[in-house]
This record gives C-alpha cells, sequence and structure tokens, in this order.
C-alpha cells in the first residue's frame, strides 16, 4: 500500500513537472545561433572577431580594479572568476534572501558594489555594467542552463510564465504567440527565434553595441506598442527567470552574437 | 467608433464614404500599418514581408468588402485565438504604450483604404 502510494506520488510529480500546453520540450529547445546566417555563425564563434569579447576584456580589467570607499575589487573577494564564476550566470537570476525575490546579474553586482565595495551602483546598459556582467557570464560559456531550479523561485518563475503567455499593447499579443507558436516563421523577412537566452549580455548588430536582455525584452514591448517596464523592474525580473527556467539545458553562449 | 455587423461581415463604410485603392495599397506597405509584417503579397518592388498569415494576392477572390471590414475591424471575432490585430479597437487592451494609448491601429479612413485596395486583390 505504501509503495503504491509512493508510486502515485511520483505519478503526480511527474504530471506536475510537465510542461503547458504549447511549451517546447527540451530536446526542441533551439538557441537564437541556429536560426542565424553563416556569417553572423562565424563572428561569434572566433573570439578574434566577436566583438562581445572586447567587453569581456574590459570587465576582466574592471574585475581586478578596486573600487568604493572600502577600496575593494571583486577579486579580492571572488579571487579568479575562472573557477569562483564559472557556472554562476547560468543559475540567474537567483533568490536573495535580503530582498527576498530574485535579483539578475546585473543587480547582484550593483548589490556587491553597494554592500562591499561601497561604492556606487553603475546605471542600467552602461559600458561598465555591461563588461562586468559579460565577463561574468561568459566563465559560465558552454555550462548548461540551470536557472529557476531553487524552490524559493517557484511563484516568481510562475509569474514570468505568466506575463510571457499575457497579450498586452495596441497590438495585444503576447511573447508566446511570436517565439512559442510561429518561431521559424518570419515577421517582416526576419527568422523569429525560439526566444532562449542563452547568450546575455550580446553583441546586436542592429545595435552596433553590446546590450542587457531587459533591453531587448523592453523593444519587443515597444513593437506590440505595450508600455515596456522600466528596467530592473520586478515584472522583467520574474520574465527573464522563467525565460531562463525555460531554456534550460541549453549552454550559455555570452557573449552571443545576433543580427 | 459605432459599426453595424451583418452576417459576417460590415456592409458600410466606416466613413460614409468609399476609400482610395491606390492609398490603400501605400498603406499597406508601410511598416507602420503593420500588414506586411505578417502577411506577403503580390509587391515585387518589396523585399522585407512576412510568412505568418496568409498571402494576401487573392484576398478580393476570397472576400467580400463587406467581409474584408470586419476582418480587419475584428479578426479575434472569428478566432479569438488569432495572432492579427484587431484594427479598430481601442478598449480591453493590456498596457497600451503612452503614445498609442485610447487610439485603434488604424484610423476609419485608413481601413477603408485599405479594404478598397484588397478588394481588387484577384487571381
Amino acid at each position: 500500500m505504501k509503495f503504491r502510494r509512493a508510486i502515485a506520488a511520483a505519478a503526480f510529480a511527474v504530471a506536475s513537472s510537465a510542461l503547458l500546453a504549447g511549451e517546447i520540450p527540451p530536446g526542441a529547445r533551439r538557441s537564437g545561433y541556429s536560426f542565424m546566417g553563416p556569417e553572423t555563425r562565424a563572428m561569434q564563434d572566433d573570439d578574434t572577431s566577436n566583438p562581445g569579447m572586447l567587453f569581456v576584456l574590459d570587465g576582466q580589467a574592471l574585475w581586478m580594479k578596486k573600487s568604493g570607499s572600502a577600496d575593494k575589487a571583486c577579486a579580492d573577494c571572488h579571487g579568479d572568476a575562472r573557477s569562483s564564476m564559472k557556472g554562476v550566470a547560468a543559475r540567474y537570476p537567483a533568490f536573495d534572501r535580503t530582498q527576498g525575490r530574485p535579483v539578475t546579474l546585473d543587480q547582484r553586482i550593483n548589490l556587491c558594489r553597494a554592500g562591499h565595495q561601497q561604492a556606487t551602483p553603475l546605471p542600467y546598459e552602461s559600458h561598465d555594467l555591461l563588461a562586468l556582467s559579460a565577463f561574468v557570464a561568459h566563465q559560465s560559456r558552454e555550462v548548461p542552463i540551470t536557472a529557476g531550479d531553487d524552490p524559493q523561485l517557484k511563484p516568481f518563475v510562475e509569474q514570468g510564465r505568466d506575463f510571457f503567455n499575457q497579450r498586452e499593447g495596441q497590438l495585444n499579443l503576447s511573447c508566446a504567440n511570436c517565439h512559442e507558436d510561429n518561431f521559424d516563421k518570419r515577421l517582416a523577412g526576419a527568422p523569429i527565434t525560439q526566444g532562449q537566452l542563452t547568450g546575455y549580455p550580446l553583441y546586436r548588430l542592429e545595435w552596433q553595441t553590446l546590450g542587457s536582455l531587459e533591453r531587448r525584452l523592453r523593444s519587443c514591448m515597444t513593437g506590440v506598442r505595450a508600455q515596456a517596464y522600466d528596467y530592473g523592474a520586478p515584472e522583467l525580473v520574474a520574465l527573464e527567470l522563467y525565460l531562463m527556467s525555460r531554456a534550460r539545458g541549453l549552454p550559455m553562449e555570452t557573449p552571443a552574437v545576433r543580427p | 467608433m459605432p459599426y453595424r455587423i451583418v452576417g459576417d461581415g460590415i456592409p458600410e463604410s466606416l466613413t460614409g464614404s468609399p476609400g482610395d485603392a491606390a492609398r490603400g495599397r501605400a498603406l499597406v506597405l508601410a511598416r507602420s500599418t503593420t500588414c506586411i509584417l505578417c502577411h506577403s503579397g503580390p509587391f515585387p518592388e518589396t523585399r522585407f514581408q512576412g510568412d505568418l498569415a496568409p498571402d494576401l494576392r487573392d484576398a478580393g477572390n476570397r472576400w467580400s468588402a463587406s467581409q474584408l471590414r470586419l476582418r480587419l475591424v475584428d479578426a479575434s471575432r472569428f478566432n479569438p485565438q488569432t495572432i492579427m490585430p484587431s484594427y479598430y479597437r481601442n478598449d480591453d487592451l493590456v498596457r497600451v504604450g503612452r503614445n498609442f494609448a485610447g487610439k485603434p491601429i488604424l484610423a476609419a479612413a485608413e481601413i477603408e483604404d485599405i479594404v478598397a485596395f484588397l478588394a481588387t486583390l484577384r487571381d
């Protein structure tokens, strides 16, 4: 009887973790890399031609640089990023106990600056924040994404999924309408991807610079003529968290190059 | 923005007068109307067309002007899951951007121009 109950419980656990209708099963998840042409792939693959690597190098210098009134560098606490930061970005956004909610890698860097370096926060989308973020995330290149596993994150993942499926804006479209139901089709000639977050911050040829996921999400929201959330808004963090959990198992590519 | 639905269409012009097909063609090709982002059509001069929605080349065979008008005004009437926006709707929407709040995607006259153009697309 006990045994049967255990089977029933296991079956329930499997069913409750099953994909919701329309969600892309693990084996069918594809990085944006697979949607782009050979020239852009080659640019990403070769570190000497990948423009994102310039930001990674700047981030490495910032990692070593003392900052704030505590006169400490990231390296003074974290040591060699190649080992201490390996896999970290693949788990972000992560739950922060003091905030009681998930924080992004950018927010973690600024929490560290405020708390440990006693330095001013770096503005969102500033060169230095992107560079540090790219340097840290680069240490996870080829590490499979596992973000969202922490049970404390569950309500925030659910909130992010709701945003993903919520139609919004004057055009009344949800993220899922394009990135789940219509990937591989062409919007004004350009292929629609699955929106798997494998390479942020990434170098976008259209931007001619490195940019954050939040920049990308905000431009999609503007595209459907919705009011974009502000940088760092809890709604954007929840959406990022859901998207990362949705990319589970795909290897990190930071800094990716995209058209 | 009142309009009267009869059967599966809106038989009367939203402005009370017929649209201009030449202006309608230019509107379909203007990215700001969003048509060409998802649809393709007989527009050899336009490279970047979409394939999320049916080709428009025979729209005038498939639908009457009355049917085209209602499909532009509110396609969700026929399929609540459709990705085609309701071009003449200004309420029951979520988080509409400040610059667009309270306005339909297209003005009545623009819809009439596009209807007039689409009705000419016959194989």
